[in-house]
């Protein structure tokens, strides 16, 4: 398992758009660099990254190899109600992994 | 044989393009890429979209970049991706993150990797088909990709 940091607010009020910061252990290896023998190492990098929020989908991004290792991915979403929200990467190499915070939000 | 020193020297171009990295993205393939991800959307016009970069970097493994677009971000009224096109890296494709009313505010930050001093461009498509966007210099020290 790679090593996520999430920031995730504990609790929110109704209708506040918050801030979401991921960042997961990944190298994102391009593709594009000879390794110690001279040969290009294969691509091995994150493709997907999908934010659901009670399962409703809420924000997704496509990575390509120009994204840096252990990719980072700040962005808002609106709290609207209590319940869990689940970060998912997938990528090359059958790469996925799904981490998930819950959250209450206040009226 | 001895190779002589005129013959070395005149051998010395072709090294040099040996060891230089394949071709990667230039300004037409950055163009031919961002047709590619907007299909019939478009025009692109300026303005909107704020893309915050520092314009000297130091290491081109890891910039640190912001894109904020100007949105209500309501239903008849949002942004329904942002993307992220580079010059001179290897490809010109970075990054495509699809978002909708549910975001709240058009707003993310990443960090990616540049392989030399180039002109980074991000893209936001609104949900009425419209295209804005802003693109920044920066000047890089120390390139990614290049340590073996």
């Amino acid at each position: 398992m790679a090593r996520v940091l999430l920031q995730v607010p504990a609790t929110a009020k109704r209708g506040e758009v918050i801030e979401l910061r991921t960042l997961i252990q990944h190298p994102m290896e391009t593709g594009f660099r000879p390794g110690a023998s001279g040969e290009l190492l294969p691509r091995n990098i994150i493709r997907r990254f999908v934010c659901t929020w009670n399962g409703e989908e809420v924000f997704r991004a496509e990575f390509h190899p120009a994204v840096a290792a252990n990719p980072y991915l700040a962005f808002t979403t609106v709290a609207t109600e209590s319940g869990t929200i689940a970060f998912t990467w997938s990528g090359d190499n059958g790469f996925t992994q799904t981490e998930t915070r819950p959250i209450t939000v206040e009226t | 044989m001895r190779t002589s020193r005129r013959a070395m020297l005149a051998s010395a171009p072709a090294l040099a393009v040996a060891l230089l990295r394949p071709a990667g993205a230039t300004p037409e393939t950055m163009q031919d890429a961002i047709r590619d991800f907007l299909g019939e959307a478009g025009p692109v016009r300026e303005g909107r979209v704020t893309l915050d970069i520092p314009p000297l970097v130091e290491n081109g493994n890891a910039v640190p970049l912001t894109v904020t677009v100007e949105s209500p971000m309501i239903a008849e009224d949002h942004v329904r991706s942002i993307a992220l096109f580079n010059e001179r890296n290897p490809l010109p494709q970075v990054l495509v993150a699809q978002l909708g009313p549910r975001a709240g505010a058009a707003r993310l930050a990443t960090r990616i990797r540049l392989a030399t001093s180039q002109k980074v461009a991000a893209l936001a498509v609104m949900s009425d088909g419209s295209v804005w966007s802003d693109s920044a210099d920066v000047i890089v020290t120390l390139a990614a990709c290049v340590e073996g």
